[in-house]
C-alpha cells in the first residue's frame, strides 16, 4: 500500500461512440512508478480507455484525474505537456515525415526534455541509423520503435501503450519489452495493452482486465493465477 | 512571330497564377478546405490595395506593409470564425460556405465600388521594361515572377526546415494522429489560412497592376488557380509553380497563332493532365490523397 496519492484516477467512465457505448462505469487508477497491463478480448474497450486517458475522446460521463488534477475536459496536447503520451496502436507515424521528424514533432507540447534527440537515439540504436528515412519505409518493428520514440520526446511521466506487439517478430517483441524495462526503472509509469497474457502478467505490477467495456477484475500481478485472469478475460465464473 | 519571346512571357505569367494558387494548395492540402473564395479574397486584396494607395497618394507597392498584415489578420479571422467551424461538418461543408462567402463578396463590392474595371497605380514600374536582344520584359511581369519564386521557396523551406513545417505536414499525414501527438491544430491552421489569404492577396495587387479587375474577376482567377494546383499536383509547392509556367506558356505561346484558342488551350491542357496523371505531374501517378509529400520536393 503505498502512501502516495495515484498518478492517475479514472473514476465512472462511460464512453459513447454515436449510440454504442464502449465503455460502462470504468474506474481504476495507476499508482506512480509501476507497471499497469490492460488486456481483455478484442472489443472489450482497452483501445478505448487508453485514447480516452490520452484525450482524443471525450467520456459521457465521469472523470479523469492526473496528478491530483482533474484533466477531464483537457484536449490531447495539454495532457501532453503535463506528461502523458499515448503510443496509439497501429504505430500511426507520419508516413511522409522522416524518423527524426516524428520523433521531434512528438516534442512540440513536451513535458520536459528528458529526452532529447541523443537519448533517444542510444536507447534505440536500431533507428538512429534511419534517422533521415521516410518513416513509410521502414520494418514494422523499427516503426514501432519510432512510436515509441516519439512518445518519449515528450518527457512523458506517464507512458501509454497500445499493443506494441502486434505484427512483431518475438525477439523484436523482446527488445521492444527490454526498452520499457528500462524506462520503468528510469521512474516512468506505464500502462500497457497487450494481447499476450503471459506477457502481460510478467511485465506489469498490477493487471486490469476488462470484459465488455467494464472492470473485470483488477488486483496486483503477483496475487493472481493464469486462469483467474483467463476467466475474467471471457467472463466465466465469479472472478 | 517570335517562339522564344512567347515562351518566355508565358513563364513569367505563370508566376503569377503560380503566386494565386499557393494558398489554395496550402489550404487543401493541409486543411481539407476546397476554397471557393480564393480567388474573390485575392481581388479584395486588390481593391484594398486600391483604397489604401489612393488614400496615402502613393504606388500600390508602398501599402504592402500595411496590405499583407492585413490580409494575413483576416484570413486567421475567417479560419477562426468560419472555416473551422464548418470543418466540423465534414469536408463539404466549407466547400458550401465558400461559396456562399464568394458569392456575398462579389456582390458586396459591387455595391461598395461598382462593376467599373479597376487598374492599380503601380508606379515607375508598370511601364518600365528592357530588352534583350529580341526579347523585351516588362520589369512588372519580371517582378510578379520573382515574387512568386520567393513566396513559394520561402513557404517551401518553412514547411520543410522549422518546427512549423513539421507540425503542418504532420497534419497533412494525418491529422488525429497530429493531435494525439500533441499538435494544437487550431492556431496551425489559424496561421496557414492567414498565409493563404496574405498570398492571395499579393497576387491580386499583381493582377491589378498588370491588367484590370473587377468585383467579378475573382472566379476566372479561382479557375486558374485550381488548374495550376491540380496539374502540379495537390500539396506540392514546387509542382504548383511547373502547374502555373505550364499554363502560363500554353496561354501565351497558343495565343501566338490564335488568340481566340488560348484559354481554351489552357483547360485543355488542364483536362489532358487530369486524364493522363490524376494525382498532377508532380506525384507519381497516384490519387491525389496519396500524394501530400512537401518537404520531398524542396
Amino acid at each position: 500500500m503505498t502512501p502516495d496519492p495515484p498518478l492517475l484516477e479514472i473514476a465512472g467512465l462511460d464512453l459513447f461512440y454515436g449510440d454504442f457505448q464502449a465503455l460502462f462505469g470504468v474506474s481504476m487508477s495507476v499508482s506512480r512508478g509501476g507497471v499497469t497491463a490492460l488486456v481483455g478480448a478484442n472489443g472489450a474497450g482497452k483501445t478505448t480507455l487508453l485514447t480516452a486517458i490520452a484525450g482524443a475522446r471525450a467520456p459521457a460521463r465521469g472523470t479523469v484525474r492526473y496528478a491530483g488534477t482533474d484533466i477531464t475536459a483537457a484536449p490531447p496536447h495539454r495532457r501532453i505537456s503535463r506528461g502523458i503520451a499515448l503510443v496509439p496502436e497501429g504505430r500511426k507515424l507520419f508516413p511522409s515525415l522522416t524518423v527524426q521528424e516524428n520523433i521531434q514533432v512528438g516534442a512540440v507540447a513536451a513535458a520536459s526534455d528528458a529526452w532529447p534527440l541523443d537519448r533517444i537515439y542510444d536507447t534505440f540504436p536500431m533507428i538512429a541509423r534511419r534517422r533521415r528515412q521516410r518513416a513509410a519505409t521502414l520494418s514494422g518493428g523499427e516503426q514501432q520503435a519510432v512510436a515509441i520514440a516519439r512518445a518519449l520526446a515528450a518527457g512523458p511521466a506517464l507512458l501509454l501503450l497500445d499493443e506494441i506487439s502486434l505484427g512483431l517478430a518475438p525477439r523484436v517483441v523482446e527488445e521492444l519489452y527490454q526498452v520499457l524495462h528500462r524506462l520503468r526503472s528510469a521512474g516512468t509509469t506505464l500502462v500497457i495493452v497487450e494481447q499476450d497474457l503471459r506477457r502481460a502478467m510478467e511485465a506489469s505490477d498490477h493487471l486490469v482486465c476488462l470484459l465488455e467495456g467494464r472492470v473485470a477484475l483488477a488486483a496486483a500481478s503477483s496475487e493472481l493465477s493464469r486462469d483467474l485472469v483467463v476467466a475474467a478475460y471471457f467472463g466465466q465464473g465469479d472472478a | 512571330m517570335n517562339w522564344v519571346n512567347a515562351v518566355v512571357q508565358g513563364i513569367l505569367l505563370g508566376g503569377q497564377y503560380a503566386l494565386i494558387a499557393c494558398g489554395l494548395s496550402l489550404a487543401f492540402g493541409v486543411m481539407r478546405i476546397v476554397n471557393l473564395a480564393h480567388g474573390d479574397l485575392a481581388i479584395c486584396g486588390a481593391y484594398l490595395g486600391l483604397v489604401l494607395s489612393s488614400a496615402l497618394g502613393v504606388p500600390v507597392w508602398v501599402t504592402l506593409p500595411l496590405l499583407l498584415p492585413a490580409a494575413f489578420a483576416a484570413g486567421m479571422a475567417l479560419q477562426v470564425l468560419l472555416l473551422g467551424r464548418a470543418l466540423r461538418h465534414g469536408v463539404l461543408a466549407p466547400v458550401l460556405v465558400t461559396f456562399g462567402l464568394s458569392v456575398m463578396i462579389e456582390n458586396l463590392l459591387q455595391v461598395a465600388a461598382t462593376s467599373d474595371p479597376r487598374g492599380l497605380n503601380g508606379g515607375a514600374l508598370t511601364l518600365a521594361s528592357f530588352s534583350i536582344g529580341t526579347l523585351t520584359v516588362s520589369w512588372l511581369f519580371l517582378a510578379a515572377f520573382l515574387t512568386a519564386c520567393a513566396v513559394l521557396s520561402g513557404l517551401q523551406l518553412a514547411l520543410s526546415r522549422t518546427s512549423w513545417g513539421r507540425q503542418v505536414r504532420a497534419i497533412a499525414d494525418d491529422l488525429d494522429t497530429a493531435r494525439l501527438v500533441g499538435i494544437n491544430v487550431r492556431p496551425v491552421f489559424a496561421v496557414v489560412a492567414g498565409i493563404a489569404v496574405a498570398t492571395a492577396a499579393l497576387a491580386g495587387v499583381f493582377i491589378g497592376t498588370i491588367g484590370t479587375f473587377d468585383p467579378l474577376a475573382g472566379t476566372s482567377t479561382l479557375i486558374f488557380a485550381f488548374e495550376a494546383v491540380v496539374i502540379g499536383g495537390i500539396g506540392s509547392l514546387a509542382g504548383t509553380l511547373v502547374g502555373g509556367i505550364a499554363l502560363g506558356v500554353t496561354q501565351v505561346v497558343v495565343g501566338e497563332v490564335n488568340q481566340a484558342y488560348a484559354v481554351l488551350a489552357v483547360h485543355l491542357l488542364f483536362l489532358a493532365v487530369l486524364v493522363v496523371r490524376p494525382g498532377g505531374l508532380f506525384t507519381g501517378h497516384q490519387p491525389a490523397r496519396e500524394v501530400l509529400r512537401w518537404g520531398a520536393l524542396g
